[in-house]
C-alpha cells in the first residue's frame, strides 16, 4: 500500500514530466538525427571507399596479369614471325643459288649451247662443201653429156651428109673432092663416104611430103610433139637361122653357180672343230671356277656373322632378336602375358613339315 | 591467103586494111572442113598479133560460133579454135572475161579430155592464158573442173603437153591460197615433184614456177611442197645451164624459206644456202634477184640462221652483187639482205663490216640517182648494221662522209666502244678520227652532242684541244 500511495503521489507530476521529457527529446531530436546521419554517412563513405580501393587493387592485379599474358603472347608471335622471316630469307638465298646454277646450266645446255652451235655451224660448212662439190660434179657431168650429145649430133649430121653425097666418093680413075692427091692422107669425110650407104629414092620423097602438113603449124611451136623414134628395120630382111634360145637363158645355164649339198659342204673335221669351239666358249664365258656343289652343302662351311649394331662388347644384345618390346614383369596384374585373341592358323602350323627337307636350303 | 597471114606483121596490116574480119566470118561456116580450119587458123593468127584485132574478133560475134562448133568438129578444127581462144584471151582481162561469158570454158574442158595430145595442149594453153589475168577468171576456170584434167595432162608422155599443163597450173595457183589449195588437192604436187628430174629445160622452168606459185601462199602449202621431197633435187636445178631454170629454182627456194624459221632451217641443213650462193655467183642480172632475196629471208628469221649464211660465205658474194649490178632493184635487194644478216649481234655486224661494204652502202644512199626504194633500203640496212657494229676500223671511213642522221649512229657506236678499249682509243687518235669528231657541229643537248662528249671524256684535255 505504501508504494501505491507513493506512486499515486507521483501521478500528477507524471504528466508534466512525460511532456517535458518528450519535449526535451524532441528538441534535440533534429540535431541528434543530423549528427547521426552525418556520422553514418561518413562511415558508409569509408566503407565504400575501402571497398572500391580493394576492388581497384584486385582489378590492377588482374589487368596486370592479363596484359602480361597478352604481351608475352604477342612477343612469342613476333619471335615466331621474325624466325620465320629469317628462315625464309635463308631459304630464298639458297634457292637463288640453286636457281642460279640451274638456269646457267639449262640455258647453256638447251637454249644457247655455244659448243653445239659451233659444231652445228662447222657441220653446215662441211655440208656446204660437200653439196658444192657434188653440184660441181653434177654440172660437169651435165656439161660432158651436152658435149657428147653435140658431138653425136655432129656425127649424125655428117653421116647424113655423107649418105646424101655418096657420089663424091673417089674412084680408081678419078680422086674425089675429099681425096686430093696433094694430101698425105684422105680427109675424114672421104672415109665417111666410103662407109656410107646411099639413100634410096623413095625415102627422100616421104621426107618432103611430111613437111607440108598444115595441122602441125598452129599449136606446136616445137618441131614434133611425139617422141622421136629410130627408123624401123626394113620388112623383107633375112631372118636369122634356126630357133635360137634366148641368150640370157643360155648364159644363165652355162654359168650357173655350183650348189653343193650340205653333206658335201661340211668339212671332214667339222665335229672336232665344233667341239673345240664349244670348249673355247666355255673357257671364255666361265666366271666361276668352283665345282658345282649340291644345294644342301651350300652354306655348310659358312659362319653366321652377326650385325655390329646389335652385338655389344658384353655379348649380343637381346633386344631385336629375342624380344622386341620392353616388358616389366613387376607391373603385371596377373602372372601371365597377353592372350592372343586370334586362333592360330592350321596351315601355317604345318609350314615346313609337310614335305621332306631334301630340296630346301638350310 | 590464110597461109599468107603466117608470120609477117606487114601482111596483117594489109589484111586489116582490106577488112578481113568480115570476110573470114562466113568462111567459118563453110561446108569444106579444110576451109573452116584454115579460116580459124587465120583468125587465130590475127588475134594473136594485136589486141585490137582480138577485140574485133569478140565484137564480131565469132566466139559463140567457135564455141558451138568446138564441141562437134574434128581435132584439127578443135586445135585451131582453141588457138583462136588463146590468142584472144591473152591480151587483157576483159577479153578473157568475154570468152568466159560465151561459155567457152566448158568446151575447153571437154577438149582437155580428148585423145589427141595436140588438142589437149591447145585447150590447156587457152585455159592457162585465161586464168593468168586475175583471181575471178582463175576461179571460173577451176569451177569448170579443169584442174583434175590438167593434173592428168601432166602425166602424159608428151613433153610439150606437160609443159603447157604445168604452166596452166602455175597460172591458176598464183592468185590466191584457195586456188593453190584446189590445185594441191587434185594431187598435183607429187607429179610436179617427179618432173623436176626431167632433162627438158623448158619443162623444168614451168614445173619450178608452178611449185613456187603454190608454195608462196601459206606455210602448209610450203610444207606440202617440202614433203614431196624436192630437196635436194632442186639444188641440182640451180646448176642447170638454162638461166630461167636457175631463176625459178631460186624463186621456189625463196618462197619456201620465207615462211618460218623451221623451213629455213631445213633448207640450210640440206646445203641450200651454199648452192644458192654459188648460183648467185654464176649468174648476172635479174636472175640473181630471187637468190639474193632468199638469203635475206633466211637471215631474217634468227641469228643462228644468219650465222649459217655468213659461214657459207654469203656476205662477200652479196657485196659483189651490190657493187657489180646496174639495176636499182637488185641493189636494193642486196642491201636489204645485208641489213638482215648484220642486224642480229655484233658478231654478225662485224662479219658484214669486214667485207668493206659499209662505205658502198653509204655511197649508194648518198647518190642522187638512186631510186627512192634503194635509198630507203640502204638507209635501213646501214642503220641496222651500225647499231650493232663494234668493229671500229670499218666505222672509220664512215666518219668522214656520212650525213648527220647516219653520223649519229656511227659516233654513238664509237662512244660505246672507246671508253673500254685503250688500244682502240690510241688508234682512233692516230687515224685522225678524234680530229674529225671535233669538227662535227652538233646542237647542244642532242644525242650527237652527248656521244661527242662521251668520246671527249675518254681523252685527256690537251689532246682534245
Amino acid at each position: 500500500m505504501a508504494t501505491l500511495a507513493r506512486l499515486r503521489g507521483r501521478l500528477p507530476g507524471q504528466r508534466e514530466e512525460y511532456f517535458h521529457r518528450n519535449r526535451a527529446v524532441d528538441e534535440y531530436r533534429k540535431a541528434e538525427h543530423n549528427a547521426a546521419v552525418r556520422i553514418q554517412s561518413w562511415f558508409r563513405g569509408c566503407r565504400v571507399r575501402a571497398y572500391i580501393r580493394y576492388l581497384n587493387k584486385m582489378m590492377i592485379i588482374i589487368q596486370k596479369w592479363w596484359r602480361g599474358y597478352q604481351g608475352r603472347k604477342h612477343f612469342r608471335k613476333m619471335v615466331e614471325t621474325a624466325y620465320f622471316i629469317m628462315k625464309m630469307n635463308f631459304y630464298n638465298e639458297m634457292a637463288v643459288r640453286i636457281q642460279k646454277r640451274w638456269r646457267g646450266y639449262y640455258i647453256r645446255k638447251y637454249i644457247h649451247n655455244y659448243y653445239a652451235l659451233k659444231k652445228y655451224l662447222e657441220a653446215i660448212s662441211v655440208n656446204n662443201e660437200i653439196v658444192r662439190k657434188e653440184l660441181e660434179e653434177f654440172a660437169e657431168m651435165k656439161e660432158k653429156e651436152k658435149e657428147k650429145k653435140d658431138l653425136e649430133r655432129e656425127e649424125k649430121k655428117k653421116d647424113h651428109q655423107a649418105r646424101k653425097m655418096h657420089y663424091l666418093l673417089s674412084t680408081e680413075q678419078m680422086p674425089g673432092v675429099y681425096n686430093s692427091p696433094f694430101r698425105q692422107s684422105p680427109d675424114p669425110m672421104e672415109v665417111r663416104l666410103r662407109k656410107a650407104r646411099p639413100f634410096s629414092h623413095r625415102q627422100q620423097q616421104i621426107k618432103k611430103h611430111l613437111a607440108d602438113e598444115i595441122s602441125d603449124w598452129p599449136t606446136c611451136t616445137s618441131a614434133l610433139t611425139f617422141p622421136t623414134m629410130k627408123p624401123l628395120p626394113p620388112i623383107g630382111r633375112q631372118k636369122p637361122q634356126g630357133p635360137f634360145r634366148d641368150t640370157a637363158e643360155v648364159l644363165q645355164q652355162r654359168y650357173k653357180p655350183l650348189e653343193p649339198t650340205l653333206r658335201v659342204a661340211t668339212s671332214i673335221n667339222s665335229l672336232e672343230k665344233a667341239r673345240e669351239e664349244i670348249k673355247r666358249e666355255e673357257w671364255r664365258n666361265r666366271i666361276n671356277d668352283n665345282k658345282f656343289l649340291p644345294f644342301s652343302s651350300c652354306h655348310k662351311n659358312q659362319e653366321y656373322d652377326p650385325l655390329i649394331h646389335t652385338s655389344s662388347k658384353y655379348g649380343q644384345m637381346t633386344y631385336g632378336i629375342k624380344h622386341f618390346r620392353e616388358e616389366h614383369h613387376e607391373k603385371w596384374v596377373a602372372n601371365k602375358d597377353f592372350e592372343t585373341v586370334l586362333p592360330s592358323i592350321d596351315l601355317f602350323d604345318k609350314f615346313g613339315q609337310t614335305y621332306s627337307k631334301a630340296g630346301q636350303i638350310v | 591467103f590464110c597461109l599468107f597471114s603466117q608470120d609477117l606483121p606487114q601482111n596483117i596490116h594489109l589484111l586489116m586494111y582490106i577488112g578481113v574480119m568480115s570476110l573470114l566470118r562466113p568462111l567459118l561456116l563453110d561446108v569444106v572442113p579444110t576451109i573452116q580450119q584454115t579460116a580459124a587458123l587465120a583468125l587465130g593468127r590475127l588475134a594473136n598479133y594485136n589486141d585490137d584485132l582480138a577485140e574485133a574478133v569478140v565484137k564480131g560475134d565469132i566466139l559463140p560460133q567457135l564455141v558451138y562448133s568446138l564441141a562437134e568438129q574434128n581435132r584439127f578444127y578443135k586445135k585451131a579454135a582453141a588457138f583462136v581462144l588463146r590468142a584472144v584471151g591473152k591480151h587483157s582481162p576483159q577479153l578473157a572475161q568475154a570468152i568466159v561469158d560465151c561459155g567457152a570454158l566448158d568446151t575447153l574442158v571437154i577438149c582437155l579430155e580428148d585423145f589427141d595430145p595436140g588438142v589437149k595442149e591447145a585447150a590447156a594453153w587457152a585455159l592457162g592464158y585465161i586464168a593468168r589475168h586475175n583471181a575471178e577468171l582463175s576461179q571460173a576456170v577451176v569451177d569448170a573442173g579443169a584442174v583434175p584434167l590438167l593434173v592428168l595432162c601432166i602425166q602424159e608422155p608428151e613433153i610439150a603437153l606437160k609443159r603447157i599443163a604445168a604452166s596452166a597450173l602455175s597460172d591458176i595457183s598464183k592468185h590466191s591460197p584457195e586456188l593453190a589449195q584446189t590445185v594441191v588437192d587434185a594431187g598435183a604436187i607429187a607429179h610436179l615433184a617427179q618432173m623436176i628430174l626431167n632433162p627438158d629445160a623448158k619443162l623444168k622452168r614451168q614445173v619450178l614456177s608452178a611449185l613456187s606459185q603454190i608454195a608462196k601462199h601459206s606455210v602448209d602449202l610450203a610444207e606440202m611442197g617440202v614433203e614431196a621431197e624436192i630437196f635436194p633435187v632442186v639444188l641440182t636445178c640451180l646448176k642447170d645451164s638454162d638461166e630461167y631454170v636457175k631463176k625459178n629454182a631460186a624463186t621456189l627456194i625463196r618462197e619456201i624459206a620465207k615462211h618460218t624459221p623451221e623451213l629455213s632451217q631445213l633448207i640450210v641443213n640440206a646445203g641450200g644456202v651454199a648452192a644458192v650462193i654459188d648460183c648467185i655467183g654464176n649468174c648476172k642480172g635479174n636472175v640473181r634477184l630471187p637468190g639474193i632475196m632468199m638469203l635475206g629471208y633466211v637471215a631474217a628469221h634468227s641469228e643462228n640462221l644468219a650465222m649459217a649464211v655468213i659461214i657459207s660465205k654469203g656476205v662477200p658474194q652479196l657485196s659483189i652483187c651490190l657493187s657489180e649490178e646496174r639495176e636499182d632493184h637488185i641493189k636494193a635487194a642486196a642491201a636489204w639482205a645485208l641489213g638482215q644478216i648484220g642486224r642480229h649481234t655484233p658478231e654478225h655486224a662485224r662479219a658484214v663490216a669486214v667485207t668493206n661494204v659499209l662505205p658502198l652502202l653509204l655511197s649508194l644512199y648518198m647518190e642522187t640517182e638512186s631510186s627512192e626504194d634503194l635509198q630507203v633500203k640502204t638507209k635501213k640496212a646501214l642503220k641496222n648494221i651500225l647499231q650493232k657494229c663494234t668493229y671500229l676500223p670499218a666505222l672509220e671511213p664512215l666518219l668522214h662522209d656520212a650525213p648527220p642522221n647516219i653520223l649519229k649512229h656511227v659516233v654513238g657506236q664509237f662512244s660505246k666502244v672507246l671508253p673500254h678499249d685503250s688500244k682502240a682509243r690510241r688508234l682512233f687518235v692516230t687515224t685522225g678520227g678524234l680530229k674529225k669528231v671535233q669538227e662535227i657541229k652538233a646542237e647542244p643537248g642532242s644525242l650527237l652532242q652527248e656521244y661527242i662528249n662521251t668520246i671527249n671524256n675518254c681523252y685527256p684535255e690537251e689532246i682534245v684541244r
